[in-house]
């Protein structure tokens, strides 16, 4: 998508998708967060600092999805201009017209998109790793809570 | 000896001081925001697009006696770019087309005021934008002058001129056609007189 350049098709679209999508993770995210605190997860396996740190990284995935959604957002509304959500319903702008809001709120979008890309892959390399070299059952613990 | 230097002194100072008094200097008033920089440019051949840069800073030099004199200054900041969208801007302001992190400035300073009489002028500068310095002439025409109901003393003119995007190296300019290789520029500058 950073490729697209003016006379594309995708040029109009894929911007529409991506805004509206992103308000959508927004509300996965929200059922995601009611589900964790609601229900059971599987305790942590391995020493005591590899919990530690599973525990951080979990939790900077929330982060990092929420504060990319937010900036992303923040985008889109900088002048005051609506989100429509697939055409459904359109989500207002709430904190407009800081200086090159647009930018700053641009730079963030970009920079935490490519950190999360980075450790979502580490992150999956990580859990593949501990399912077949390490034989935890790592991916049968997702589904399961023992 | 220090007679000599005394006497050019007071020669330099006067001619200085005369000169001062026969080119009135104004300050653009941005302050205020009595000056407007805008621009319009044709939307795939179907309509105008109008933009503006909300910050830039400027002063000139008006003599009527000999106009020859006259004077602008100009500098825009690149980064205020505001076309009422706020993805637009910000795509225009990147690296694609004006790269405002590399060349947050936009520079006009006048070589020649040409004389039309009647408030007309064309005044010819050079114009820097995007590292890309241009010759360009304005298209001038004094709108008003006169004291202000604050004691002092204003003079706006306005100013028009085209420029041809293509001009300016911005890597993605092409893209947008031939419809949008002019780009119509309009100044409305009111200076407060020092």
């Amino acid at each position: 998508m950073v490729d697209l350049t003016y006379y594309d098709a995708w040029y109009i679209i894929a911007p529409d998708l991506h805004r509206s999508f992103g308000i959508l993770v927004l509300l996965l995210l929200a059922l995601r967060l009611a589900w964790r605190l609601n229900t059971i997860h599987p305790e942590g396996i391995g020493k005591k600092w590899e919990q530690y740190v599973a525990i951080v990284v979990h939790r900077l995935f929330y982060i990092l999805i929420l504060t990319i959604i937010i900036s992303g957002y923040l985008i889109t509304t900088a002048d005051g201009q609506a989100i429509s959500v697939f055409g459904w319903f359109d989500v207002p702008a709430t904190v407009y017209g800081f200086e090159n809001q647009e930018d700053v709120a641009g730079e963030v979008h970009e920079v935490l998109t490519y950190i999360l890309i980075t450790l979502v892959v580490l992150h999956s390399l990580a859990a593949l790793k501990h399912h077949f070299i390490n034989h935890d059952a790592t991916l049968r613990r997702m589904l399961r809570s023992k | 000896m220090a007679k000599k230097l005394l006497i050019s002194l007071a020669f330099i100072l006067s001619f200085n001081v005369t000169s001062a008094l026969a080119a009135e200097h104004y300050i653009i008033d941005t302050k205020g925001m009595h000056a407007f920089v805008t621009f319009k440019v044709k939307h795939l051949g179907y309509s105008w697009l109008e933009g503006r840069f909300n910050k830039f800073s400027g002063e000139f030099d008006y003599d009527e006696t000999a106009p020859a004199n006259n004077k602008v200054n100009i500098n825009i900041d690149i980064s205020s770019l505001d076309s009422n969208h706020a993805e637009r801007d910000k795509h225009l302001r990147g690296e694609r087309f004006f790269d405002a992190k590399k060349f947050p400035t936009a520079t006009f300073i006048s070589t020649n005021w040409e004389d039309k009489g009647n408030g007309k002028a064309i005044l010819h500068g050079q114009f820097t934008l995007r590292g890309v310095t241009q010759n360009i002439s304005i298209n001038i025409n004094q709108v008003g002058g006169g004291e202000d109901p604050w004691g002092g003393f204003r003079r706006g003119f306005e100013g028009s001129t085209t420029l041809h995007l293509s001009d300016y190296k911005m890597k993605e300019s092409a893209i947008l056609g031939p419809a949008a290789e002019d780009v119509q520029l309009w100044l409305s500058i009111e200076g407060i007189r020092q």
